[in-house]
């Protein structure tokens, strides 16, 4: 049997187009995936829907598809995507209309609903998971709440023959594995396929994550045409096993390393990998290099599913207030330490010096701390203080202390930045399966 | 002195408030070496400014790897963090400095 070809298309919301088109273009893939949804991104989608009843989806939604549906309609190639987001059957309809404009003869969207749970949430207090508090404690601030959903909510939109299956939150090898088990029938509780499946969805998914991308550091780790770097796809075997590979001319490169940082990327226990499908099991994967980008993945294995399901809540969560401002040349850093000091003496004027607050010198101590690197002076720091505050009026307050500190504050600051956000936090918690029904309905042109 | 950027490379990732550390050699052949320099006490330590809790170690000689959880990394997790790199991606960069000797 002739090898399935599946490929990356995004490895997040905001992932670059022209490789996904290169995919499409030269990949003679049967299915392409576009994985488009971290943690909180549902609950940013949730806000735009309620703005607009229209949206509520992904806003690249339309130009990925422009970009690549004319290459996947003529070749049969399927696009499976998370991009449905707050609005997955909004983001069917949105894709039907970029096939009218395309003039693409015909179309078949399957959009897969259910995850959205947050009435059963509200209905339901249930602990939050790493807190002792529980669902009742974000009343009033809850925007949303979904469910991972596993590849069985994809099986009925793939088995309708579907040319676009649009999905909101999903486990994310899940879009990968459910065209797996529909063209090799993989039964499913067939449970070492499945985990062997869900590897090959885990080294996909985040699309240059494993061709090249995020690895390179020069002189110890030099990486080809990194601008070039192409995405990834695998040709998978009906036993489970496949081969990592991209692109002939593509830059980046597919090898035992790119594919081992890969593997453990965001892993916890690789024995006990948990997804809505399967408990995976990474701890025996063997990766072995068969030819120029080319890496065959085998040894996954895997245990019964869980019973709970796995569900994101988004919440509002105060506001945060930030500014930073340059200082540079001999005494630069004992000039960003006065300026800290003042700005925590301000803060406390303001009344806002009990809140929560980072006061750190970029270049020195934000990103570890102040002891890993202590012995390095640096030509030029940049003075960063952010605090969590309840209110937007106090959040603007911060920024502006640290504008002042051009007419208040040491000898030569510039540049100055100051921004207010919103917090849209995450929390997870766990639901019983009985609590979510998936669903699929077909769109066509 | 040689240090675990001598002899591997590094990639860290976000789990709600945990942080996950893949360290892994570039040559199988050093795995023993890394492994030894990589003890959880010692990463602890490393980490002792950003790292509030426990930390898990999982040797993977198989992949030349020693992969590790960071808990209580950071700062509430990415989505509420006030730091500047709220997932914590450029932790895997303070590892590479680390003596793989201890004096």
């Amino acid at each position: 049997m002739k090898a399935f070809r599946i490929g990356a298309g995004a490895g997040y919301s905001g992932d670059r187009i022209d490789p996904a088109e290169d995919l499409a273009e030269r990949g003679a893939l049967d299915v392409l995936v576009f994985e488009c949804l971290a943690e909180r991104t549902i609950a940013l989608a949730q806000l735009r829907r309620s703005q607009n009843p229209r949206l509520g989806y992904d806003p690249l939604l339309e130009e990925r598809m422009r970009t690549v549906l004319p290459a996947c309609v003529r070749q049969g190639t399927r696009v499976v995507t998370n991009m449905g987001a707050a609005h997955p059957l909004a983001a069917g309809q949105a894709v039907l209309q970029v096939a009218r404009e395309l003039g693409l003869p015909r179309l078949r969207v399957a959009v897969v609903l259910g995850d959205d749970v947050l009435p059963w949430i509200q209905a339901h207090d249930v602990p939050l998971l790493d807190t002792q508090e529980t669902v009742r404690s974000l009343d009033g601030r809850l925007i949303s709440a979904n469910a991972y959903l596993g590849a069985d909510a994809l099986l009925p939109a793939l088995q309708s023959g579907a040319d676009v299956v649009i999905t909101g939150r999903v486990a994310d090898p899940a879009l990968f594995l459910a065209p797996l088990m529909q063209h090799f029938g993989w039964a499913a509780d067939d449970w070492p396929r499945l985990g062997q499946g869900i590897v090959i969805g885990h080294l996909l998914e985040c699309a240059a994550q494993v061709s090249g991308g995020y690895i390179a550091d020069p002189g110890r780790m030099d990486i080809p045409n990194l601008a070039e770097v192409g995405f990834p796809l695998a040709e998978v075997r009906a036993d489970g096993s496949a081969v990592i590979t991209k692109l002939p001319g593509t830059g980046g490169c597919v090898n035992r390393l790119t594919c081992t940082a890969q593997l453990l990327y965001e892993l916890e226990d690789p024995q006990r990998y948990l997804q809505p499908d399967v408990v995976a099991n990474f701890s025996q994967v063997q990766l072995q290099e068969v030819g120029p980008d080319r890496v065959q993945v085998q040894g996954a294995s895997g245990t019964a599913r869980p019973d709970q399901l796995k569900v994101t809540l988004g919440y509002r969560d105060g506001f945060i207030g930030e500014g930073q401002i340059s200082y540079a040349g001999s005494g630069a850093r004992a000039r960003g330490e006065l300026a800290l000091h003042i700005l925590r003496h301000r803060l406390r004027r303001l009344g806002l010096g009990e809140l929560e607050q980072r006061a750190e010198l970029i270049g020195v101590n934000a990103l570890h701390g102040p002891s890993l690197g202590a012995d390095r002076e640096p030509y030029e720091v940049r003075v960063r203080l952010a605090v969590r505050c309840p209110t937007r009026a106090q959040a603007e307050r911060v920024g502006q202390e640290v504008e002042a500190l051009y007419l208040n504050g040491p000898a030569g600051g510039g540049g100055v930045t100051q921004s207010v956000r919103e917090v849209i936090a995450a929390a997870s918690a766990l639901i019983p399966r009985s609590a979510v029904t998936p669903a699929c309905q077909v769109l066509e042109l | 002195m040689k240090t675990v950027r001598d002899i591997a490379f590094a990639r860290s990732g976000d789990k709600g408030n945990r942080a996950t550390l893949s360290v892994i050699a570039r040559n199988p052949a050093d795995y023993p070496v890394l492994a030894r320099a990589l003890s959880a006490e010692r990463v602890r330590a490393w980490y002792r400014d950003s790292v509030r809790g426990a930390v898990d170690r999982y040797p993977l000689p198989h992949l030349g790897a020693v992969h590790f959880v960071l808990h209580e990394a950071l700062a509430g997790g990415v989505t509420r963090s006030l730091a500047l790199d709220a997932h914590g991606k450029s932790l895997s960069s303070a590892i590479l400095d680390l003596p793989l000797e201890e004096h």
